[in-house]
């Protein structure tokens, strides 16, 4: 039982945990791309990691932070203009096989050897570079603070001020992707996604919008790696394919095109995620079943069970939790 | 719109001084095409040496499957790239720009195979293709108060269109949910939310049951009698013959005719296109088996 009320604690500690929220905004761009324009972004990682990036080696540079969120959103922006300009004229699945790519061109110049000084390479740039100006940001009182069974210190890596940030920054950044998507700009871009044709033949420039819609998610993606690095390090190889393929499962889950769709998705995803391998562990720790899955393959079978969860929701439940099966109905051939 | 197309005020009857020759000089052009000319690969789809659209009336654009018609309606509404050609609206030079440009110079097409906005409604549909509403500025989109009105008088203005169409009562349902011939309405509404100088109308009868072909065929005629230009594709002979001013008929990439519907359809070329050259040669003819007839036959038809 009391095993069971730990791995509970530990499930309910994702709802607010600073990874969610990264991962919830990342789908919140990647919801601009895909369910309101249609484009398949598969390297949302690639605009991840450059925004932590620009963040990170910003900070440890000594600048200061607004600058570092800044350049942040200015890497994606740029990472976007790069890909999109020349792929956006062309059919929607050269931009996928594009952003896949060009993510992984990312991952592995971030690994590599060439800028080491300010990327730190493989081994990537640890938190203590750029933690302490964002922690010094903090209004909290010094010591810790409980919420319920929830229990963190006031300021630090996994701290409450990091909370509050993150899920103020998702916030904030909900508000303007739900104010300019319920607008006629919004309807320009749903109708791209519908028939781009149709909507070239009534005079809109359809290329201007599609750059404009990967901008504006790109740059938001940027903002959730940045708050992916806050708590943790920037580190290439974490915020690889996987984290792109998290990202399209919290989208798909919550329900793309919907406005909350994407936040509520990573609270679920994360939850039912971490319930999963928690629970998963103790049952093989304390039970027979640890001779047939051992507690070492737990985050093993933890990815593919995402993985066929994706499936599942792309075949049975396209549309999520919060999206309009009605409007869905009429995409299903 | 420049001064000298709206001061004139053309009428169909105006045509009937037009020689009836494939690319006839018309009293008044609203648009001209020159040399136009694409190729797929070796073959070569469209080759339209001169062709004027008169203002203010229907021209009906016909010819047998494969004659390059909606190459040619691609190319002049900038959704297609030309290999050599140039054209023009109002006096404007549209070679080469793209399908908004072209759309925003007034020259609004809809297409073969419908292209409703599925998941979107119906009123959406049509407020999509209100023009210059600030509110599809990415700056201005996030304040309401800045395309408010705008989106009140373009719905006002949906609603009017709509209830022409008798789609009012559909507004807001999903334009995927509507039948294949209410598509084809949808469409056109939508066409004539943007207020266009010229409406181009590839195949609109296709697939429409007959009962809303009539409904159709009365609202082309209604945009015409409110001076709207109109240039359609369409295989219905019937609608082309009931509600066309002006003939143009297209085989193998050519014009090969032009004129009024009521005496096209008997000229010897388009006879021949629709049927081929030798339509009346009996096949049974035992000449057809003596190489030197056979020669000249292919000759005429080479030089045809």
């Amino acid at each position: 039982m009391e095993e069971f009320l730990r791995i509970l604690t530990l499930s309910v500690g994702e709802i607010l945990a600073p990874t969610t929220a990264a991962y919830a905004m990342a789908a919140i761009g990647l919801n601009l791309h895909f369910g309101y324009t249609g484009l398949l972004n598969m390297g949302q990682a690639g605009f991840m990691l450059l925004g932590a990036y620009g963040f990170g080696i910003t900070l440890t540079l000594g600048g200061p932070i607004w600058l570092a969120l800044l350049i942040a959103i200015a890497a994606g922006v740029v990472f976007a203009l790069i890909l999109g300009m020349p792929t956006l004229q062309l059919r929607g699945d050269y931009l996928a096989i594009v952003t896949i790519s060009a993510a992984e061109i990312v991952r592995w110049f971030g690994r590599s050897t060439l800028w080491q000084e300010w990327t730190g390479g493989a081994s990537g740039l640890q938190g203590r570079y750029y933690k302490d100006p964002f922690h010094a940001l903090s209004p909290l009182p010094e010591g810790r603070w409980a919420l319920g069974p929830l229990e963190y210190i006031n300021t630090g890596s996994d701290s409450w001020f990091t909370r509050i940030f993150a899920w103020g920054l998702v916030a904030l950044v909900l508000l303007f992707v739900w104010l300019i998507t319920r607008s006629p700009w919004g309807r320009v871009l749903k109708g791209i996604r519908e028939d781009e044709d149709a909507v070239r033949a009534l005079g809109k420039n359809v290329y201007s919008y599609k750059l404009q819609a990967l901008v504006i998610g790109g740059a938001i993606g940027a903002l959730g790696g940045v708050i992916y690095a806050i708590p943790l390090a920037i580190s290439p190889d974490a915020m690889g394919r996987t984290m792109t393929f998290f990202v399209w499962t919290v989208l798909l889950l919550g329900g793309a095109a919907t406005v909350f769709g994407p936040v509520l998705g990573a609270v679920v995803f994360f939850t039912a995620y971490m319930f999963m391998r928690t629970g998963m562990r103790a049952v093989s720790e304390n039970t027979g079943v640890g001779e047939f899955i051992s507690s070492t393959n737990v985050e093993q079978i933890g990815g593919m069970l995402v993985g066929i969860t994706l499936m599942c929701l792309v075949i049975f439940r396209p549309q999520g939790i919060l999206g309009n099966k009605k409007e869905l109905a009429f995409n299903v051939r | 719109m420049s001064a000298e197309h709206t001061a004139t005020v053309t009428t169909p009857s105006d045509l009937e001084t037009v020689a009836a020759t494939p690319g006839a000089a018309k009293p008044n052009p609203i648009l001209v095409a020159d040399h136009v000319v694409r190729r797929f690969g070796g073959m070569t789809a469209v080759d339209v040496d001169h062709l004027e659209v008169q203002e203010g009336v229907i021209t009906a654009l016909i010819g047998p499957n494969g004659a390059g018609k909606t190459t040619f309606f691609n190319l002049l509404t900038g959704f297609d790239t030309p290999n050599t050609g140039q054209w023009s609206f109002q006096g404007r030079s549209l070679t080469g720009k793209g399908g908004a440009a072209v759309a925003k110079a007034g020259v609004v097409r809809t297409f073969q195979l419908t292209k409703a906005l599925s998941r979107l409604t119906v009123l959406q549909n049509m407020l999509l293709a209100s023009p210059t509403n600030p509110g599809e500025k990415l700056g201005l989109s996030w304040l309401p108060f800045v395309w408010k009105k705008h989106e009140a008088e373009a719905t006002e203005k949906a609603m009017e269109i709509l209830s022409r169409f008798k789609l009012d009562a559909k507004a807001s349902d999903y334009a995927g949910s509507l039948s294949g011939g209410q598509r084809k309405l949808l469409e056109m509404a939508r066409a004539l939310m943007t207020d266009p100088t010229m409406i181009m109308l590839d195949e609109p009868m296709a697939g429409v049951n007959p009962a809303l072909v009539q409904s159709l065929l009365g609202h082309v005629q209604a945009l015409r009698d409110e001076g709207t230009t109109v240039l359609f594709v369409e295989h219905d002979m019937h609608a082309v013959r009931h509600i066309s001013d002006w003939v143009v008929v297209m085989a193998e990439g050519r014009i090969v005719a032009e004129g009024p519907p009521s005496t096209v359809m008997k000229d010897q070329a388009v006879v021949d296109a629709y049927l081929g050259a030798h339509h009346d040669t009996d096949l049974g003819d035992d000449s057809l088996l003596d190489p030197e007839v056979l020669a000249r036959l292919e000759a005429e038809e080479e030089n045809r």
